[in-house]
């Protein structure tokens, strides 16, 4: 195959990945590593380094949107941005030391968990616990646009969500992905923060934490323009498409679509991991 | 005060939304220019990423991948456009510096210069490491 027809084929492949990820809000970079390592037969650590570039560029292109939604809270997302870029640094250092067939099998792994808690029910709406009083020294709980004029929302349980986050973080350096699944998990979950302004506060601070390791990856000669290239491009399109089309219908069909695609080839990340094909 | 505050937080948000939309647009730009000139190059030689060679040493660094675009190589433009990609979220990080100042928030000035700090390391002094 030569360079041209590589370079198309990848366009392709990422451009759908970056429709479906926005389509079903999983995210197309959770996918890209393995559409690359299995079908296009590319080294694991370039696959990495081409989708980190990519998870930066849809964050940050859809991150103009919803800040005008008025969803999103800068503090909670700027706080644990310190727990996410030192988890990033961690991981991206870690890549270094951790076998090629270690990644591939944590990698399927974090694809099948991926898969689960994107199956699982959203946490109930209605949400009245007092104040915490490290939250509000903190200054996190805010309020988001609802039916119903603004609603407001006591963050809960800091420490925790940190330390979730410095995991998100950690596998995001590793593995070249947003994490976005953990970041919800963390702040939905553990912080109790509605789960809209969860989403949206994620998809901030991914961009901010993809580019903690990109600088590490940079300089171990992991991103490679000529394989970043149409990935990043095809995911930056796909995403813009799928943001535009917003079918509120079909997205219950394309997600159990999407989440048994990202299964499948969680256990065939996992089974080359194990099996040494990578 | 209580109105001011909600007032100026959602001014800094949606210029920090636009700057980074800019930053992506920018970035991509200048990667399909890039695209354009190594496509034209070397469209019909063989593609193989089976086996992790690593980038060579001018598309590691800074100064490097600048000196490779200035040269017109494919590979150095797009590579300088992916460079203003990573500084997206910096830019976006150090806007944040100003603005929390602007709202006499001291305490999340500091945590967004540790943010900054973080990248900052990241970009220039993981290198040597």
């Amino acid at each position: 195959m030569n360079i041209l027809e590589f370079t198309a084929l990848v366009f392709v492949g990422s451009l759908v990945a970056g429709l479906l990820g926005s389509l079903t809000g999983l995210g197309g970079g959770v996918v890209l590593v393995p559409l690359l390592t299995l079908f296009f037969k590319v080294d694991i650590r370039y696959a990495i380094g081409a989708s980190l570039v990519s998870v930066i560029a849809t964050s940050s292109g859809a991150a103009a949107a919803y800040v005008k939604e008025g969803f999103s809270n800068i503090r909670i997302g700027m706080l644990l941005e310190i727990a996410t870029t030192l988890g990033a640094l961690s991981g991206a250092f870690l890549a270094v030391w951790v076998s090629t067939k270690a990644i591939a099998i944590i990698f399927g792994v974090v694809l099948l968990i991926s898969a689960f808690l994107s199956r699982k029910p959203r946490s109930p709406a209605e949400r009245n616990a007092p104040p915490d009083p490290l939250a509000t020294r903190l200054r996190l709980n805010g309020s988001f646009p609802d039916l119903e004029g603004r609603r407001s929302y006591n963050v809960q349980r800091v420490p925790a969500g940190f330390g979730i986050m410095f995991g998100a973080g950690a596998l995001s350096g590793l593995l070249g992905i947003g994490s976005g699944a953990l970041k919800v998990l963390a702040m939905d979950q553990a912080m109790r923060i509605p789960f809209k302004v969860s989403t949206t506060t994620s998809n901030f601070m991914i961009g901010v934490t993809a580019a903690a390791s990109a600088g590490v990856y940079l300089h171990r000669g992991y991103i490679d323009p000529g394989l970043s290239m149409p990935v990043m491009l095809g995911v930056l399109g796909g995403s813009l498409v799928g943001a535009g089309i917003l079918v509120k219908a079909e997205t219950k069909w394309l997600r159990l679509v999407f989440s048994a695609v990202i299964v499948l080839l969680g256990i065939e990340m996992f089974y080359k991991g194990i099996s040494g094909g990578i | 005060m209580a109105a001011g505050h909600v007032w100026t937080d959602k001014r800094i948000e949606n210029i920090l939304g636009n700057l980074l939309r800019a930053g992506v647009v920018f970035s991509a730009v200048i990667v399909f220019c890039g695209a354009v000139v190594y496509l034209a190059r070397h469209g019909r030689a063989h593609a193989d990423y089976r086996v992790f060679q690593g980038e060579p040493s001018e598309l590691r660094s800074v100064p490097g991948i600048v000196r490779d675009a200035v040269d017109v190589s494919g590979r150095g433009i797009i590579q300088l456009g992916l460079l203003f990609l990573i500084a997206t979220p910096v830019a976006r990080v150090i806007f944040s510096i100003w603005g929390f100042a602007a709202e006499h928030d001291r305490m999340y000035v500091v945590f967004t210069v540790i943010v900054l700090a973080i990248l900052i390391f990241s970009l220039v002094g993981s290198s040597q490491m």
